[in-house]
């Protein structure tokens, strides 16, 4: 794989467990040997150079807070080793503990802080050396719900007001994109896509991406082609024309994978399209998400916006077509999205 | 209601019961001696003159500042050697790591005048080492009596105590504490000496605690090995033991000294390590790594030198056990004639040391289990205090304890001096704490709310600490009592106070044996006592599948 991160980027690595995304983040920091292949920084290769030379910053899942030192000395830490007189070390600390919001905390000892805060002090002593990249490696998964969501909107924050070129590491795609300015999706070591949250959502590379980033549904189909118009067969009843489809090697009929996320359906009033039964149905509020079976057997989530009307109830049928703007369709492998991105 | 009712009133029960034990066999003898110390023997006027006496002869200080001399220097010095050797353990992947920590854990498995009466003979003036190095370079070593001695023996003692405590902490740091401190440009030495050793500092305290207490302690070794240098415990045996001029009273005052002296060190260190406790629980605790080169062979070489050192007194006591004796010096040639001996002149110390431990530990564990219990799971002002007690054998040395037992219980209504009771009692005491630690740690660690599950399933009190509770609990329960058993039957110096002909142990027999100069005897019991220290070990081990014994 090659890629490069932008001065400045908040760049984020993203896939399942075991995906490799932890072991090239410890390659950047140093932690693990590079066995073939060079990373830089700007210029520099720095495949040889020790991590204390690096000049990064790191915040580890588990935030490996040094449990013997109060806030305050876990944050001078970094400084200290670089002959830094105290007085500079001192403000520079209090400077960064504003930052984070963490003032208050400054002479607690690590047990007496909440996970938030312990956070906030991994955070606060990883950049407060000015590292060249910020490495973060899961760094919200040890916090609650709730927390996960203020704490990653006070890393943006923080990442946007430092201007500091971010690596982070992630498993979970709704936390990704909250954050990223570019994600890199990883499965077995190899990056699936390289694209701005957008992109990833809504034109996934390939079926893998599309069903890790968000909800959707894989739905098997057939693509045909008349006079260079292709339209897209679902079922035996619906077929739509499309437009924003390129097949590298056009035949009159192929055998397509179609994404259809749940909010790309469209209930239809008329008694047309894919033929569906409801199966049971969860009310959220803003939206209704309702489970159905096609005919083929396959279930399928779909959402809609609620509406004052009953909600539709176990056993119902209803009819749907899709958006076809929305859509992305794949060879029969998955592998490949005929679907144009320019198209958005 | 009622069964709340019911519920306080079976453990409020039982908390009391252990509660008139501990004021009965500890508190009791303890004030006894303390009112005995004010008091003239003779006249049973209220008098300071014992204290005045103690303090006023240089005889007497002087004994006092050898005993601080030797515990303060021994802890330093095992603290010393034994945080590098744990480092060195728990970093770099040894060939045949699990033997050796076996090892290092059998070496100080034995009663520490064992390996001083080893040492005498590997070093002392007619040593075999002394001899060899005489003939062959024509120089005499200086001698190993007196405070070296001492110190070495009970030094490579009590290095595998604190090896295994900081060999433990070392598990609960995590790497990434490492990885943070070198990503921020610590390495080598600054990194060990920045994070590593702060990290351990609280269990170096708390290891040097138990260490400082033992060496203050330890009689048998200054005794055998001291000879002119003299220290306290020596002074209290020898005037409570001595048939003319020994004086109960006085060894009573002196005891009061040594005590307070060790609980003021108790709660300093109590009071430093609360201000600098934190838990540390690793998620990817450092794991050792293969090394390559000069490193490597270094790290072998330190690891099994120092093995093979701590091992020798033992392995050197067994050889001689086989050695032909012409009556108390070793011949030539090799023969059975000590464990004949052994066991034709005092094979019944074996029975009664059997005898002894084994009630010891069947009291210990059910004591341990209900104490860890209401200590952990019932706490009140009863149950504190019930806490207290169980520390304070860390801090009355085991000589003292029995001195106090025996002035106690001399006469009647409880005159228990003499009998194996009294043995049994002061086995309870003071080996206790390892079993109820390892039992409270346990059920720390159950969440209590596995019991109301069980309770609000229908099950009563008493059905639920045995049935799920108890059953949960083994684990902890025999990983202790494998610690109090192994110091149960290497147990000396309140033995040697309390003992009689029909109560005598292996080990006060080897220790006199030692003493009347027997030294193919007292081999031949050193040599059965380790192997029964051995085989309990490893049965420990087999039966819990771990690969070492916490502390």
């Amino acid at each position: 794989m090659s890629l490069e991160i932008k001065k400045g980027e908040f760049f984020t690595l993203l896939g399942p467990s075991g995906c490799g995304k932890t072991t090239l983040l410890r390659m950047i920091a140093g932690f693990n040997s590079i066995e073939g292949g060079t990373i830089s920084f700007n210029e520099r290769v720095i495949n040889q150079v020790e991590p204390g030379k690096r000049n990064i910053g790191m915040v580890f899942q588990n935030y490996a807070i040094f449990p013997h030192l109060t806030v305050k000395g876990n944050i001078a830490f970094g400084l200290e080793n670089r002959k830094i007189p105290k007085e500079q070390i001192a403000a520079k600390v209090d400077d960064i503990l504003k930052v984070v919001q963490i003032e208050q905390y400054k002479d607690r000892m690590p047990k007496n802080l909440s996970g938030g805060q312990q956070q906030r002090v991994a955070l606060a002593r990883a950049i407060v050396i000015r590292p060249d990249v910020l490495l973060m490696d899961e760094p919200l998964s040890n916090l609650d719900a709730k927390l996960r969501i203020d704490m990653r909107n006070a890393i943006k924050d923080l990442q946007r007001e430092v201007g500091i070129t971010t690596v982070y590491v992630t498993h979970d795609q709704e936390e990704a994109m909250a954050v990223s300015d570019r994600i890199a999706v990883m499965k077995s070591g190899i990056i699936q896509h390289l694209g701005t949250p957008q992109e990833i959502y809504q034109r996934p590379a390939n079926v893998f991406v599309a069903t890790f980033i968000g909800r959707t549904n894989i739905i098997e189909g057939t693509l045909t082609q008349v006079e260079g118009r292709y339209s897209l067969q679902i079922g035996s009843d619906y077929a739509e024309p499309v437009s924003n489809i390129r097949v590298p090697k056009p035949q009159a009929s192929l055998k397509v994978q179609i994404s259809v996320r749940p909010e790309e359906f469209i209930m239809t009033e008329d008694q047309s399209g894919i033929r569906a039964t409801i199966v049971h149905s969860v009310f959220l509020g803003q939206n209704t998400h309702y489970f159905v079976d096609l005919e083929s057997g396959q279930r399928n989530e779909i959402t809609q916006e609620s509406k004052t009307s009953q909600i539709l109830s176990p056993g119902e049928v209803i009819y749907l077509k899709v958006k076809t703007d929305k859509i992305n369709v794949y060879d029969a492998a998955g592998e490949l999205n005929y679907t144009r991105s320019g198209q958005l | 209601m009622n069964d709340t009712r019911k519920r306080f009133d079976i453990w409020t029960n039982i908390s009391l019961l252990i509660f008139v034990f501990y004021i009965l066999f500890l508190a009791f003898p303890l004030f006894t001696m303390l009112i005995k110390s004010f008091y003239n023997g003779t006249t049973g006027d209220f008098s300071l003159a014992y204290f005045t006496k103690f303090f006023s002869k240089p005889y007497y200080l002087t004994a006092l500042f050898n005993s601080i001399k030797v515990t303060v220097c021994v802890t330093a010095l095992s603290a010393l050697i034994a945080t590098p050797l744990a480092y060195l353990m728990s970093t770099v992947k040894i060939k045949g790591n699990s033997t050796i920590r076996i090892m290092i854990l059998i070496s100080s498995m034995s009663a520490p005048f064992i390996g001083a009466y080893s040492w005498i003979l590997l070093l002392g003036r007619n040593g075999v080492i002394t001899q060899f190095i005489k003939n062959v370079f024509g120089f005499t070593m200086p001698d190993i009596y007196g405070f070296t001695g001492i110190l070495v023996v009970l030094t490579l003692q009590m290095v595998p105590l604190i090896f295994m405590y900081v060999s433990g902490a070392l598990k609960n740091v995590d790497q990434s504490l490492m990885e943070a401190a070198e990503s921020m440009g610590y390495k080598g030495f600054n990194k060990m000496r920045k994070v590593l050793l702060p990290l351990i500092t609280p269990t170096l305290l708390a290891g040097g605690l138990l260490v400082f207490m033992r060496a203050l302690a330890d009689f048998g070794t200054p005794m055998l090995i001291g000879e002119g240098f003299k220290t306290v415990p020596v002074l209290i045996f020898n005037e409570f033991i001595s048939e003319v001029g020994g004086d109960d009273g006085f060894a009573a005052a002196i005891s009061v000294i040594v005590v307070l002296f060790a609980t003021v060190i108790f709660l300093l260190q109590k009071y430093v390590s609360n201000r600098k406790s934190f838990t540390m629980s690793a998620l990817h605790p450092i794991e050792a790594k293969k090394k390559s080169g000069i490193g490597n062979i270094v790290a072998h070489v330190v690891i099994y030198a120092y093995t093979l050192i701590a091992l020798l007194p033992q392995l050197y006591v067994i050889y001689t056990s086989f050695l032909k004796t012409n009556g108390r010096i070793f011949v030539d040639g090799y023969s059975l004639q000590s464990y004949i001996d052994a066991f034709s002149n005092i094979g019944g110390v074996i029975a009664n040391t059997f005898f002894l431990a084994i009630v010891s530990l069947v009291v210990i564990i059910l004591l341990a289990i209900l104490i860890a219990y209401v200590t952990v799971r019932r706490r009140n002002a009863l149950t504190n205090t019930l806490d207290i007690f169980t520390m304070f054998p860390y801090i009355v040395p085991g000589s003292i304890l029995g001195i106090a037992l025996l002035i106690t219980f001399n006469d009647k209504p409880l005159a228990l001096s003499g009998t194996a009771l009294i043995m049994i009692i002061s086995f309870v005491i003071r080996r206790l704490p390892y079993t109820i630690r390892s039992s409270a740690a346990i059920l720390h660690q159950i969440n209590g709310g596995i019991e109301e599950a069980a309770i609000s399933l229908g099950a009563s009190q008493m059905r639920t600490f045995f049935k799920i509770t108890l059953p949960m609990m083994v684990a902890g329960v025999v990983s202790g009592a494998i610690l109090s058993w192994v110091t149960i039957i290497t147990e000396l110096s309140t033995s040697i106070i309390l003992y009689t002909g029909k109560t005598k142990t292996v080990t006060v027999a080897i220790y006199t044996e030692v003493i009347r100069g027997n030294y193919g005897v007292a081999a031949a019991l050193s040599t059965i006592l380790t192997l029964i220290t051995v085989i309990s070990l490893l049965v420990f081990l087999k039966l819990s599948g771990q690969k070492e014994v916490s502390l």
